[in-house]
């Protein structure tokens, strides 16, 4: 039964749009007319947090969370939490990760865990599918506002899903505030040629 | 054929709003709480009803019951600790029974995700003697609320709409009903021998109650929302709420009671499984309540001898049990997640919490804390805090304490949100007054209900509707106790801060300090007002110490070896308690230039 379902998490640091992200997510997953849930938990992200959401879609949905390891997808858009969830990518999947590092507040302990510079590296030697990397925030700030940085990472995500490229385009205009439709339409191209 | 087309994606709690607007209910009230507010806020906005927000849920339950005597149909929300404090009322509500329409909504936080317990609501509902409607997905979320109503008008009785955090904040697929028009009450109807629950009144009132239990075991059996389906004749799964679902995916073959209606239970059909099966396995989230059930009207089952009593269930756990219950594959081992450094909440930037914890851990004292943002205090690097228990709970805790510690080491303080006073504080506080105990409360006014999201208390001046209401004066409440050792702090001054605790706690007896500032999200977010650190910074630390999400180590080094810091320029509001603490003087307010870019 679980053939017939894609799994796609999207994780993040709180504040940075995966609720959204996820939002475009099903709504282009209802408008392919597939059955689809989603999950997360809301609470204490607002503060710095990690976020995680779970989304699948298929002919029928029961569980609204993915079981460990079976993600077809994972889009991460902050590098140190592509390496917390590297393991999530089932085999031959594919994980996005944003090139974007926010370090956690230092704290005042003494011994604080280290920040995993290599993170995208380490994540590569882990994960059982593909990694794809991209630096979104640089290529948000060339097309002139760093605001477009999800819709490119969805552009990315969208090359590992089988939904059609005009549904994602239909669902990104339907969604977005009017006046950026055309540079939103543009970032998701920019993200889909990875 | 576009299935999707009639329906819409919405998470369970917004699924109640819209039930309960389609049920035609007039009236909602409740207490925020996670993973319950936001059912109240999607409701407030809809035309023609009318919604708030009470100071706790006692009063909530009390508003609601009032609400229905007097004949509207009426929702109440909070989250499970919730309805501890509204037992109360409730235990004898389910007596009187109602006259509109009363949907008692709780929502239950299983794996604690923000709660102190995980305590199960259903065993509540049986105890208070009120049907328990456990939906499964938002669909069936909706379709519940609008049948609780229609079961509570029917049997004249307080319904139980009970859901869980996977319920609460998941989104799935709703069809959008028709709206009736909603029912308000026209006048209270005086009837003493219902609703005066004196003994002589309350005994028949009981004997009502439990005839109509037996009427509800009836209806349990035929209520649509408990689905019976019978295929293999191996193994019979009696299951509810998201549970099932996890069930519906694994086990498509199985015969399954997908129980709706939790109290009463179904006793009929679930004999019916069991005589259809070799074996019956309940799988629940939490207690073993519908196993007990089973066990009770003797259906030889078993459930937490293989799944977790603890915490929230999810596909791998189920997969676990029914390995262990000989119904499966021995799952593989989960791939293993590599350790990353966490990202433990913390108080925002600009958060007025942070300065009045500074001057706290400063003074050194016995710290009874409470509900609210300010429970993170408890944590690194500003460790100040030392108990946590219930909504109210401090300034009892700081009364006992005070009373019997006959050789304290440290003065002792309670430290309290001004929601949180307003919620269940002041009778504390009346406590520590008269029974002249030496100790200090703090209230740290932040003037709004922010753990929950902005929610606004009776200090605040505006209603969950934007009404604006009168407000409570926090200073008045306190000296209308009799209190006159009363301290005013902005927690964004330390030094003084920190004199004005030192006096509050050297007073002999009750004294109160009140820190105000409002919060850095709500009802307006603190926009960036950056500071600076000069490269001159040594490495002392101490501003790393206020535990502010802006301030990081910039991986430079002194020459001594110590880790200089920057601070975040788009996340810094300009709070400045950086700078006060800072032993060097390299910290400073960023001064902006016309024209330059940022």
């Amino acid at each position: 039964m679980t053939d017939e379902l894609t799994n796609v998490m999207i994780v993040g640091v709180g504040g940075q749009g995966v609720i959204l992200a996820s939002d475009i997510l099903c709504e282009v997953a209802l408008r392919s007319g597939l059955d689809v849930k989603k999950s997360e938990v809301h609470g204490m992200s607002q503060r710095g947090g990690v976020v995680s959401s779970h989304v699948r879609f298929g002919t029928k949905v029961y569980s609204p969370l993915i079981s460990t390891g079976t993600s077809d997808a994972v889009l991460a858009f902050e590098s140190s939490e592509a390496l917390r969830f590297t393991h999530e990518v089932k085999k031959g999947g594919l994980l996005i990760v944003s090139t974007k590092k926010i370090k956690p507040p230092s704290g005042g302990g003494k011994k604080v865990a280290a920040y995993p510079e290599d993170a995208i590296e380490d994540a590569k030697k882990a994960c059982l599918g593909t990694v794809v990397a991209i630096d979104a925030e640089k290529i948000a700030m060339e097309l002139g506002n760093t605001k477009l940085t999800n819709t490119i990472l969805l552009g990315a995500l969208s090359n590992g899903l089988e939904i059609t490229e005009d549904v994602w385009k239909e669902t990104i205009t339907s969604m977005v505030p009017q006046k950026t439709i055309e540079i939103n339409l543009q970032a998701f191209e920019k993200g889909r040629a990875f | 054929m576009n299935e999707s087309d009639s329906k819409v994606l919405m998470f369970g709690n917004e699924a109640i709003a819209h039930g309960a607007r389609e049920a035609g209910c007039y009236f909602g009230v409740g207490y925020p709480g996670t993973p319950s507010t936001e059912i109240l806020q999607v409701f407030a906005k809809f035309p023609g009803i009318f919604a708030k927000w009470s100071p706790n849920e006692k009063v909530a339950m009390e508003v609601g019951i009032g609400a229905s005597l007097a004949g509207s149909r009426t929702i109440c929300t909070m989250k499970h600790v919730g309805v501890n404090v509204a037992m109360d009322p409730l235990m004898t509500f389910t007596y009187t029974g109602v006259v509109g329409g009363f949907v008692l909504v709780v929502a239950d936080d299983p794996g604690m995700h923000s709660s102190q317990n995980e305590q199960d609501s259903r065993i509540l509902g049986k105890f208070a003697k009120m049907p328990v409607l456990e939906p499964a997905d938002s669909q069936e979320t909706a379709t519940f609320t609008k049948q609780a109503f229609e079961i509570s008008e029917q049997f004249n009785t307080p319904v139980m709409l009970r859901e869980t955090t996977r319920i609460a904040h998941a989104k799935g697929l709703v069809e959008i009903g028709k709206w009736q028009e909603p029912i308000r009450g026209e006048s209270f109807e005086q009837d003493n021998s219902r609703f005066v629950m004196m003994p002589n009144f309350a005994r028949p009132r009981h004997t009502f109650a439990e005839k109509r239990s037996i009427e509800l075991a009836k209806f349990s059996d035929q209520f649509e929302g408990n689905i019976l389906e019978l295929k293999s004749k191996e193994v019979g799964i009696i299951t509810s709420g998201i549970a099932s679902q996890y069930i519906r995916e694994l086990l498509p073959e199985a015969s399954i009671l997908k129980i709706g209606m939790s109290w009463p239970f179904p006793a009929g059909k679930a004999q019916q499984l069991a005589e259809h099966v070799k074996r019956v396995i309940v799988v629940e989230e939490l207690e073993p309540y519908l196993e007990e059930e089973a066990l009770i009207v003797g259906i030889a089952c078993k459930g937490k001898e293989y799944f977790p009593r603890e915490g929230e269930l999810n596909l791998d756990a189920i997969k676990l049990g029914l390995f262990k219950a000989g119904l499966g594959e021995k799952p593989a081992e989960p791939p293993i997640a590599t350790e990353v450094i966490p990202r433990p909440p913390v108080l925002c930037t600009g958060c007025p919490h942070r300065g009045i914890y500074m001057a706290i851990k400063k003074i050194k004292a016995d710290v009874f804390g409470d509900i609210g943002c300010y429970t993170l205090a408890a944590l690194p690097p500003l460790s100040a805090m030392h108990t946590a228990f219930c909504m109210g709970a401090s300034i009892g805790n700081a009364v006992g304490s005070a009373l019997n510690a006959s050789n304290p080491k440290k003065p002792t303080l309670a430290v309290i949100g001004d929601g949180t006073f307003l919620h269940s504080g002041i009778t504390g506080l009346i406590d520590l007054y008269t029974s002249n105990a030496n100790a200090t409360v703090v209230i740290v006014d932040n003037s709004i209900t922010a753990m929950t999201g902005g929610q606004p208390n009776p200090a605040a001046g505006y209603d969950l509707m934007f009404n604006e209401v009168p407000k409570v004066n926090l200073r008045k409440i306190i000296e209308g106790i009799g209190i006159e050792h009363i301290f005013e702090i902005d927690p964004y001054e330390f030094d003084d801060a920190v004199a004005r605790l030192k006096e509050a706690v050297a007073f002999k007896g009750t004294s109160v300090v009140i820190s105000s500032r409002p919060c850095a999200l709500f009802p307006a977010k603190l926009t960036p007002d950056p500071y600076f650190v000069e490269d001159a910074c040594n490495g002392c630390a101490a501003c790393l110490k206020i535990g502010c999400p802006a301030i990081f180590k910039t991986g430079e080094v002194t020459e001594k070896g110590l880790a200089k810091v920057a601070i975040e320029e788009s996340n810094c509001t300009g709070c400045s308690l950086c700078e006060q603490v800072c032993k060097v003087d390299v910290i400073h307010k960023m001064v902006k230039v016309k024209g330059a870019s940022a």
